[in-house]
C-alpha cells in the first residue's frame, strides 16, 4: 500500500519528481525552493532515482539545460523561485514555443527590491503570458499529486506545453504535514512512458527544432499554443478524473474547486494556500449560521472562464484575493481577469499577503464584511500598517 | 485543535522540535502541521516555531497567535521576548530553567533541560528534551511516538541519545507533576 | 512608518541590537594568565573583545554570543567557560 509521511512541500515535490521517474534535473538553488533540489540530488546520489542531475551556474542555464534535455525526448524537472524565475524569463518562452513538456516547481516568493525571501505570487504571475500552464496548489499533498498530474497533462499530444506547479513559499515549502506517497509502480502505470512524436533527437530522422519563425509562420505558431491551452482545459479535467479514480484524491474539476458555493451569496475567489485558511473561516461561519463560499482557482493558465462564470452565476458579492499587484492599475492579476469576465457583477479585489505578510482569520473576516457592504467594485490592500 | 508555540534561539532546533512533536502526534493517529516563524534566521537570535494538532485535517495556514501551550527552550529569552503573548487564559508554559519556582502568570512547568542535554548529549541542545517534557506534562502525545519521531529525524547514535534525552525529561516531568 | 524603498538612513544602527542574552556559556578571561597574543581579539566574530587603556583584553558581554571561539583559540588557556544561569 501507499505510505504516509510527515514532510515539507519541497520534499513532497521532490518525491513527486522521483515518482515520475524523471530523466534529467537541472536546477540552481534559491530560497525557499532549495530543499527540493537538494532532496533530488540526494535521491540521484544514493541511487534511488536514475536521472542525470545537471549542476548549472544560474537559473537561466537551468532552464536552458531542461530545454535541451526535453528536446531530445527526455522527461525533465526543475524548480525555482522569485529572482530565479525572473532570470529564467527569456527561456520560459522558448520552452513553451518549442512545445516541450517540462515540469517545474515554483516556490512562490516575492520579488526584490526591497530584498524579501517570503511568500507572495508575484514571481509566477509575472510569467503569466509565457505560454506555461500554471497550477496553484493548496497543500503539500496537492503539490505531490499536481506534479505527477503535470507530466500527464504536459505530455498529452493535445497539449505539449510546459507546466509550472506553484506552491506558496514557506507556508507550504517549509511546513510539514502528512502526505500520502503512492507506490512508484502505480504512478508509472498512470503516467506511462513519454515517447514524443513531435520533438526528439534521432540520427535516423534528423529534424530542426527552434528554427527562425519568419513573419510567414510565427503568428500561426502562437495560435497553435493558444489552441493547445484551450484543449488543455479538457485534458486537465480528464487527468484530474483519472487521478481520482486511481488514487482517490480529487481537486475540484481540475481547473477550479468549489467549496460551500450552493447557498452562498458571498463568494471568495483565491489561489494557493490561503484557500485553506478561507475554508477554515467558512466552516467557522457556518456554525454561526452564515453561508460564505470559496471558488479556488487551481489553474491560472489556462484560465477557466467558462467554469468560473457557471460557478459564480448566483453569487452577488464576489471578493477576489490576490497575492500580487499590477502596479499602475491597482488590481491583482486575478482581480483583473475576474472583472473582465464578470461584467455585470460586483467584484472587489483584495491585495493580501505581499512579501510574507501573514493572512489571518481576522483578515478573511474583514474581507467578507467589506465585500458585503461595498456598493461598487473596489480594491483594498488588506493588513497594511497605519 | 491544539496549538503550540515554541520559543528558542537559532541553532537550538526549535523548528525541529515543532516537527518532531507534529510527527509524534501523527504516529498517535492525529492530524498535524508544523512550521517555523517566517523571519530572518540567525544563529542565536530569538526564533519561533509552531505545531498544530487536531483530530481532523488541518487547513488553517496563518501563524499561531493564541496558543494553548508555549514551550520555551531558553529562559534567557524572557529578557527580550514576551513568551506568553496571546497565550490562552487556561494555557500553560513549559520552560527550560534551573529555577523551580518560576511563575509567568500562567500555569508554569519548569525543567532543567540544559542539564539533561549536557548530561545525555554532551551539548546544550535542548529541543528533544523539551518535546519529551511537553509529552510528560500534557500527555497529548505518547513518549513512544516522540521517540519514534526522534529516531526518524536523527539517524544512528545521535537519534538514540536524543530519544534518551526526551525520555529522561519525560520521566522527570511525570515525577515532578504527576 | 516605512521609509521610501525601506532605506535605512541611520548609520551603525545595528549597535542597538544587543546580542549578549544569546549565550548558553559565558567566556571568562583571566588577565593574569593572558599573554596578550591578540588571538581572541582577532578571532572573535563579533568584535566583542577589545583592548582597554591598560593594554588588557576585555570581553563585552553586551554583544558576546558565547560562541567560545576565543576559548578555543587561546594558546595559554586564559579563557574558561561557565554556564549562564538564568
Amino acid at each position: 500500500m501507499c505510505e504516509v509521511k510527515v514532510i515539507t512541500g519541497t520534499s513532497a515535490a521532490a518525491e513527486a519528481a522521483k515518482l515520475a521517474d524523471v530523466d534529467v534535473i537541472a536546477a540552481y538553488p534559491i530560497t525557499p525552493q532549495t530543499t527540493c533540489v537538494e532532496k533530488l540530488a540526494e535521491f540521484v546520489a544514493n541511487g534511488e532515482l536514475d536521472a542525470e542531475y545537471i549542476k548549472v551556474e544560474s537559473e537561466h542555464s537551468a532552464m536552458s539545460a531542461c530545454i535541451g534535455a526535453a528536446a531530445t525526448g527526455a522527461r525533465t524537472f526543475t524548480a525555482t523561485a522569485s529572482q530565479g524565475l525572473a532570470l529564467m524569463h527569456e527561456m520560459l518562452f522558448i520552452a513553451s514555443g518549442m512545445r516541450l513538456p517540462i515540469v517545474m516547481m515554483v516556490a512562490n516568493r516575492a520579488l526584490s527590491a526591497p530584498i524579501n525571501i517570503w511568500n507572495d505570487q508575484q514571481d509566477s504571475i509575472a510569467e503569466r503570458d509565457s505560454g506555461w500552464i500554471q497550477i496553484y496548489v493548496e497543500d503539500n499533498q496537492e503539490t505531490l499529486d499536481s506534479i505527477i498530474q503535470a507530466y500527464k497533462i504536459a505530455e498529452n499530444e493535445d497539449v505539449l506545453l510546459p507546466v509550472m506547479v506553484c506552491l506558496d513559499g514557506f507556508i507550504l515549502t517549509h511546513t510539514v504535514e502528512p502526505v500520502t506517497i503512492p507506490k512508484a509502480e502505480r504512478v508509472r502505470d498512470f503516467l506511462g512512458v513519454y515517447e514524443p512524436k513531435h520533438a526528439y533527437l534521432d540520427p535516423d530522422r534528423p529534424i530542426t527544432q527552434g528554427p527562425v519563425g519568419v513573419p510567414d509562420c510565427y503568428m500561426e505558431t502562437r495560435k497553435q499554443v493558444e489552441e493547445a491551452m484551450e484543449r488543455a482545459k479538457k485534458v486537465i479535467k480528464e487527468v484530474n478524473e483519472e487521478f481520482s479514480e486511481r488514487f482517490k484524491r480529487k481537486y475540484g474539476n481540475g481547473l477550479v474547486e468549489a467549496y460551500n458555493l450552493d447557498k452562498a451569496d458571498t463568494v471568495l475567489v483565491a489561489m494557493g494556500s490561503v484557500c485553506g485558511t478561507i475554508k477554515y473561516v467558512i466552516d467557522e461561519l457556518k456554525k454561526e449560521g452564515k453561508e460564505v463560499g470559496l471558488l479556488r482557482i487551481r489553474t491560472f493558465r489556462p484560465f477557466p472562464k467558462e467554469d468560473i462564470k457557471e460557478f459564480l452565476k448566483d453569487a452577488n458579492n464576489i471578493a477576489v484575493l490576490d497575492k500580487n499587484i499590477s502596479l499602475g492599475f491597482n488590481k491583482g492579476a486575478l482581480g483583473i481577469e475576474m472583472a473582465s469576465i464578470l461584467k455585470n457583477k460586483k467584484v472587489c479585489n483584495y491585495i493580501v499577503g505581499l512579501g510574507g505578510r501573514d493572512i489571518t482569520i481576522d483578515n478573511i473576516k474583514s474581507i467578507i464584511n467589506h465585500v458585503e457592504k461595498a456598493e461598487d467594485d473596489e480594491t483594498v490592500w488588506v493588513g497594511l500598517k497605519e | 485543535m491544539i496549538e503550540i508555540r515554541f520559543h528558542g534561539r537559532g541553532g537550538q532546533g526549535a523548528v525541529t522540535a515543532a516537527q518532531i512533536l507534529a510527527k509524534a502526534a501523527f504516529y498517535d493517529g492525529k492530524f498535524c502541521q508544523a512550521f517555523p516563524f517566517f523571519g530572518v534566521e540567525r544563529r542565536g537570535a530569538p526564533v519561533m516555531a509552531f505545531t498544530r494538532i487536531d483530530d481532523k485535517k488541518i487547513t488553517l495556514r496563518c501563524q499561531i497567535y493564541n496558543p494553548d501551550y508555549v514551550v520555551v527552550q531558553d529562559s534567557s529569552l524572557l529578557e527580550s521576548v514576551n513568551v506568553v503573548d496571546g497565550l490562552k487564559k487556561d494555557g500553560a508554559v513549559i520552560i527550560n530553567t534551573v529555577k523551580d519556582d518560576l511563575n509567568l502568570g500562567f500555569k508554569t512547568y519548569t525543567i532543567d533541560a540544559t542539564g539533561i542535554a549536557l548530561d545525555v548529549l554532551g551539548v546544550p541542545i535542548v529541543n528533544t528534551a523539551m518535546v519529551g517534557a511537553f509529552a510528560g506534562v500534557t500527555k497529548l502525545v505518547t513518549i513512544e511516538s516522540v521517540k519514534k519521531a526522534i529516531l526518524e529525524t536523527f539517524k544512528g547514535k545521535l537519534g538514540e541519545k536524543n530519544a534518551k534525552a526526551a525520555e529522561v525529561a519525560y520521566n522527570e516531568m511525570l515525577k515532578k507533576y504527576g | 512608518m516605512v521609509t521610501i524603498a525601506a532605506i535605512i538612513y541611520e548609520p551603525g544602527s545595528s549597535i542597538k541590537n544587543k546580542t549578549g542574552t544569546w549565550r548558553t556559556f559565558r567566556p571568562i578571561l583571566d588577565t593574569n594568565k593572558c599573554v596578550k597574543c591578540e588571538n581572541c581579539y582577532i578571532f572573535c566574530p563579533e568584535g566583542a573583545i577589545q583592548e582597554d587603556e591598560n593594554g588588557n583584553f576585555k570581553i563585552d558581554y553586551d554583544y558576546c554570543k558565547g560562541c567560545l571561539i576565543c576559548m578555543n583559540e587561546c594558546p595559554v588557556n586564559a579563557i574558561t567557560k561557565v554556564r549562564e544561569e538564568k
